[in-house]
């Protein structure tokens, strides 16, 4: 399905900072997986290099056998590649249906956009005629931006935290149509989250820390892990440890 | 009659794919060539100067009034003078529009001085498109001058667009807001090649409770340039807000020059202006939905200008 090949992603930001170092990954058919790890480790990189945002700076990815590693963004999504935004961008004058039915014009099948966005808690009457713009909420949005990814047939989906802005109410309803979406296309998910709830869906977990992984396996064996807070730290820290602290107030 | 082109042109600029419904006046290369008026309303040729006087009648609902030019000769300087009277507590549309088509090497020019008097409690939204084509090097050229005179109660909305195809343009607006009198303008521009644009819009709140609202969007490309100066004037207890967004492209330049005035202590003027790109995270959202750049550009510039 999805392999990547030693992809390592150096960035120049004055001096070359290296954010993914040789990252290994083989995403079977038909599962979910969870990124979880520190902020700051990498998995938004990931998310990005695997969508063709960011050029690895050295390795390959695959997609069902096929090289895509200088495929265009546009060339991945028509592969089957989706990728819903941590940060989503919004549009003046476009409205909510018409991001929408973007999003699902190469969608074989006829969806109904009211349900779609029922299934992210959003009340369509409400939202169908409204600019996708800075009149809505963030959380709001991220709704719509994971609207736009329930939109597709895809292969794969990748999700950048979901869950941020998104209420406990709507989160079960959420989590559901994640495994819905799974189940009807046949999508392999890729998830980064660092919601126990959401890395409860997951086949597999992968933890990335440091720009590098970790650790990868079941579940169970590494949700353990994760709550006993190992590794999840990128350097260890107490408090009290600064001597010389600024003092505040 | 009207040929093909003219119809076309008339498509363009008023929506028309026929002969209006309601009140007309087309205006073909300097003289007019078709009228209809209702009972309510009337069309008069202006005796001292060219141009025509609308006069809507008090309590007229829900008609229109139409009256496209067309320009499809080349070394044409047009200037007409027209006059609207829109009578009490009426509620009318007023579509005025100018297409040149221009084929030639000659300069092609349309001034329109359109003066607006906005009665007690009336709604008047004017709409006003410019659309300019023809292959030759001839330039096109509209400059329109808009005055609106709004009394007690009265609300205007004023939608001005003009996408490519005009070559030079200095659009002024002047609109005085009498005691709870409405405005609201939305102006869609979009100049590219070599295209200069100017707009320029003045708005007196002088009444108390007055209120106005601009909302100006541009798209500026290639090596076009486009210069807006804003001035809102509160002159009562009242409340105005302009926002003005550009996309600028290529090599193009924009600049807005706003102006906020108050001559009074509750007066509540806003002004917001912001020019920049297209933002890369939404060419690459479009991108990830399976859009080309080329498309995602489209998409993002046609909702924008929408």
């Amino acid at each position: 399905m999805l392999e990547i090949q030693g992809v390592s992603l150096t960035m120049d930001e004055g001096q070359t900072v290296e954010i993914l170092r040789n990252i290994n990954l083989r995403l079977a058919e038909k599962k979910i997986y969870v990124i979880t790890g520190p902020n700051g480790g990498g998995k938004s990189s990931l998310a990005k290099v695997i969508m063709g945002v960011y050029p690895p700076s050295a390795g390959k990815i695959f997609l069902d056998g096929q090289d895509i590693t200088t495929k265009t963004i546009t060339e991945r999504a028509l592969l089957g590649l989706g990728y819903a935004f941590q940060n989503p961008p919004r549009f003046k004058g476009l409205k909510v249906k018409e991001l929408i039915k973007l999003a699902a014009s190469t969608n074989p099948d006829k969806l109904n956009i009211g349900d779609l966005l029922h299934d992210v808690g959003l009340c369509a009457q409400d939202y169908l005629d409204r600019d996708a713009d800075a009149s809505l909420s963030g959380g709001e949005m991220k709704r719509i931006e994971i609207a736009t990814v329930l939109a597709r047939k895809l292969r794969v989906a990748v999700f950048d935290e979901p869950e941020a802005g998104i209420d406990l109410w709507s989160f079960q309803r959420l989590a559901e149509t994640f495994k819905f979406i799974h189940e009807k296309y046949e999508t392999t998910i890729l998830i980064i989250s660092h919601q126990e709830r959401i890395l409860d869906l997951a086949d597999e977990i992968i933890l990335i820390a440091n720009g590098e992984i970790s650790e990868q396996s079941d579940k169970d064996k590494i949700l353990n892990k994760i709550l006993k807070d190992e590794d999840c730290c990128s350097s260890q820290c107490e408090k009290g440890v600064i001597q010389d602290a600024e003092f505040a107030g | 009659m009207l040929s093909s082109l003219d119809k076309q042109m008339l498509e363009r600029v008023a929506d028309l794919h026929e002969i209006p419904q309601g009140a007309y006046n087309i205006r073909k290369n300097g003289v007019g060539v078709q009228r209809n008026t209702t009972a309510n309303i009337d069309i008069m040729t202006k005796k001292d100067k060219p141009g025509i006087d609308v006069i809507v009648k008090p309590y007229t609902k829900g008609e229109s009034v139409h009256i496209p030019v067309i320009v499809t000769e080349e070394n044409i300087t047009d200037l007409v003078y027209n006059t609207f009277e829109i009578g009490a507590y009426s509620d009318v549309l007023v579509v005025a529009g100018c297409g040149i088509h221009n084929c030639g090497d000659q300069k092609s020019q349309h001034d329109g001085i359109h003066t607006f008097f906005v009665r007690k409690g009336a709604k008047l939204k004017y709409v006003e498109k410019h659309y300019g084509e023809g292959d030759g090097r001839g330039a096109r050229v509209l400059n329109p001058k808009t005055i609106i005179e709004a009394e007690e109660g009265a609300v205007v909305e004023l939608e001005m667009v003009q996408i490519k195809g005009i070559d030079n343009t200095l659009r002024d607006t002047e609109v005085r807001l009498g005691d709870k009198a409405k405005l609201v303008v939305t102006e869609r521009l979009l100049t590219y090649l070599g295209q200069e644009a100017q707009s320029k819009i003045t708005v007196e709140l002088n009444g108390v409770d007055s209120s106005a609202q601009i909302i100006s969007r541009s798209v500026a490309q290639d090596e076009s340039r486009q210069d807006f100066y804003f001035d809102l004037i509160g002159r009562n207890r009242s409340r105005g807000h302009i926002q003005c967004d550009a996309i600028i492209m290529h090599a193009a330049r924009v600049l807005s020059t706003p102006r906020v005035s108050a001559y009074h202590s509750e007066a509540q003027l806003i002004h917001e202006a912001a020019i920049g790109r297209i933002e890369s995270e939404q060419l690459v959202k479009l991108m990830s939905l399976g859009l080309s750049e080329k498309e995602a550009e489209e998409t993002i510039l046609k909702g924008f200008l929408a």
